[in-house]
């Protein structure tokens, strides 16, 4: 489903060239729950932008479904996002003075569903991410840091993708609200979502069935986890 | 997908009131204080037009006078070289012509029940009223027999009367007395609007040869109005008046004439150059309010799609294709260009109204291409700096508009 070969990304700032990742090979199969944690400035993040189309490597192929992602279009990126991946970001990025369910719709804007199906949409994927039915017309700075990052699950939910990416979910949260939302990734894991975690956090990470480990722009360890 | 457009942007202008209220305010200010600007300049320069027309229309004034002495100029009537028979000449010989009225006119103090004012009096005769389109308010205005007679009777202008007798009185069948002269008033003429200097309803009227009789004791005429029959008869009547009288006066040197002839278009021609420089200086404070309007505008825009870079990222993370983005900012801009604009109309044609209220001596007139350049100017430069910046937004990578703080 996800297979990367030999990335490479390269900024460069005037003369200057910055190696972020290179030389990452790995493959992720339909249904899996990986987390990728490695410190800060290790690649990371890098790795998540091209896994998420938000980003092309500079070098080395990245196939999602099959299709080579290094070599597409501003707007073949645009719907590729749109039909194949949700985003979970640290600082749940919804808009500001916006309901919650205004917020789920935003990637259904300009399809082909009438507003009525969005709304249903909106509202199955928000009840999916365990948000209260009597909040759906808040607006969204009035929610608490967990609210808000299930408004950002459900939204990342509502177009039914292939690949849940979540850059460090937990990011925000205190601890038990941490718990909370790792659980809700577990149980969408469970029903069949491919799940991939970007995290620093060992004890998050252990929520996966599988760590691959960044370092210095390399993958450091790969490995299976199994639970108790 | 334009439901989804236009949705899309009344939410997003609706969710941030305080932001989009502000961006109209500045278009509504800029436009309304160009339309009101401009408004107040062209009603300035119709009202003197027409302040102008009341003179008469197709008035061709004779003046005695440029009298040479050593080679000096004397000016322009300060000799007395005309006299009636030249009148007589004109109003036979010359063809195209409607009426001529010769004048003897001075200031003099003038008198009634105690109430004095010095006044321009006026010797004529009743074609005057035909030259200078006046008309009776009451009574009625005396005859070329009175003229003959050199009856002592008296018409009175609207300002004059309200002086003597009290405003709106009828002053007729009293009498007034000027340089120890009683006249009997017989007649008001109608106002004719106009202020100051060249105020034509602060006279009094007398028979012309009354006035020559009993007032200034001399037979020289102070000018000579003619009324020609349109206005493209003019230039030629003044050629034809000119040879007369050259003729007449027996000079065979233009250039030595001992009198002047002014025409109506030459007095709109110097007015209209007076209010166009006074069009010019309004322009230019209308260009000015407009510039600093247009940057206030451009200002709001700028700083408007730039707190929303994040957002812009954001669309585009979720998916949103670029075309999308750049349409619905564009839509935004030109929905708050619009709408500031339509107030502005609104709020410079009420400001209008009230200049005329509170200003009764400044008339308006509203121009509609005042109406446009604001509207234009200000719709091109706010839809420029409203999707300009966020066409820049969604080109960028959406990483680096979500990072964008």
């Amino acid at each position: 489903m996800i297979e990367c070969k030999n990335l490479c990304k390269i900024y460069k700032n005037g003369d200057i060239e910055t190696q972020a990742v290179c030389g990452i090979t790995f493959k992720i199969e339909k249904g899996e729950f990986v987390a990728i944690i490695g410190p800060s400035g290790s690649g990371k993040s890098t790795l998540m932008h091209i896994l998420g189309a938000l980003d092309t490597p500079t070098s080395g192929q990245y196939f999602l479904d099959g299709k080579e992602v290094s070599k597409l279009s501003d707007d073949e990126l645009s719907d590729l996002r749109r039909e194949k991946i949700g985003f979970v970001f640290q600082s749940f990025n919804l808009l500001p003075r916006t309901t919650v369910l205004r917020n789920v719709m935003l990637p259904l804007l300009y399809s082909d569903l009438t507003q009525k199906q969005r709304e249903e949409k909106a509202k199955q994927a928000l009840l999916y991410a365990g948000m209260d039915k009597d909040k759906f017309n808040n607006l969204s700075n009035q929610l608490s840091g967990g609210q808000m990052q299930r408004v950002a699950v459900a939204r990342a939910l509502v177009n039914d993708p292939a690949i849940i990416l979540a850059d460090e979910p937990t990011g925000n949260l205190d601890t038990k609200t941490s718990q909370v939302v790792m659980e809700t990734f577990k149980e969408l894991n469970s029903k069949g979502h491919t799940i991939i975690l970007i995290t620093h956090e060992k004890e998050i990470a252990e929520f996966t069935d599988r760590i691959i480990s960044i370092r210095d722009g390399l993958i450091e360890k790969d490995e299976k986890q199994t639970h108790k | 997908m334009i439901t989804d457009l236009i949705r899309e942007t009344i939410w997003s202008l609706s969710s941030n009131k305080a932001r989009s209220g502000l961006t109209i305010l500045g278009i509504v200010i800029g436009i309304a204080s160009v339309i009101t600007m401009v408004a107040i300049g062209q009603g300035a320069q119709s009202s003197i037009e027409k302040n102008i027309e009341a003179i008469g229309s197709n008035l061709i004034v004779v003046m005695p006078g440029a009298q040479r002495v050593g080679g000096i100029s004397q000016g322009a009537g300060s000799n007395q070289t005309l006299i009636i028979e030249d009148s007589d000449a004109i109003k036979s010989q010359i063809q195209s012509i409607k009426a001529v009225a010769p004048e003897a006119s001075r200031r003099y103090q003038a008198t009634a029940r105690g109430n004095n004012t010095n006044t321009q009096v006026i010797g004529t005769v009743p074609d005057y009223l035909t030259v200078r389109n006046i008309t009776m308010d009451i009574g009625s205005f005396f005859t070329d027999q009175q003229v003959t007679s050199s009856a002592k009777v008296a018409i009175l202008g609207s300002t004059a009367r309200d002086d003597l007798f009290g405003v709106n009185a009828d002053p007729t069948g009293q009498s007034i007395r000027i340089k120890n002269v009683d006249f009997q008033v017989i007649g008001v003429t109608m106002a004719k609007g106009g202020a100051g200097f060249s105020n034509p309803d602060d006279a009094i009227f007398v028979p012309l040869n009354s006035a020559q009789h009993f007032l200034a004791g001399n037979v020289y005429l102070s000018d000579i109005s003619i009324a020609a029959i349109d206005q493209p008869s003019m230039a030629s009547v003044q050629q034809q008046i000119s040879d007369l009288l050259l003729a007449r006066h027996k000079i065979t040197d233009p250039l030595q004439a001992d009198f002047s002839i002014m025409n109506q278009n030459d007095i709109i021609a110097t007015a209209t150059s007076v209010t166009g420089t006074f069009t010019i200086l309004l322009s230019s404070i209308a260009g000015i309010s407009l510039l600093v309007g247009g940057i206030g505008i451009m200002n709001m825009m700028l700083t408007n799609v730039t707190e929303r870079t994040r957002e812009i990222g954001l669309r585009k993370a979720v998916g949103t294709r670029k075309i999308y983005i750049n349409l619905q900012f564009l839509a935004e801009a030109v929905m708050l260009t619009f709408l500031g604009g339509l107030l502005g109309i609104v709020l410079g044609w009420l400001a209008t109204i009230a200049v005329t209220k509170f200003v009764p001596s400044l008339t308006t007139q509203i121009s509609t291409s005042s109406i446009f350049l604001a509207f234009g100017v200000s719709a091109v430069v706010g839809i420029l700096f409203g999707f300009y910046p966020a066409r820049r937004a969604a080109n960028l990578n959406p990483i680096e508009a979500l990072r964008y703080e």
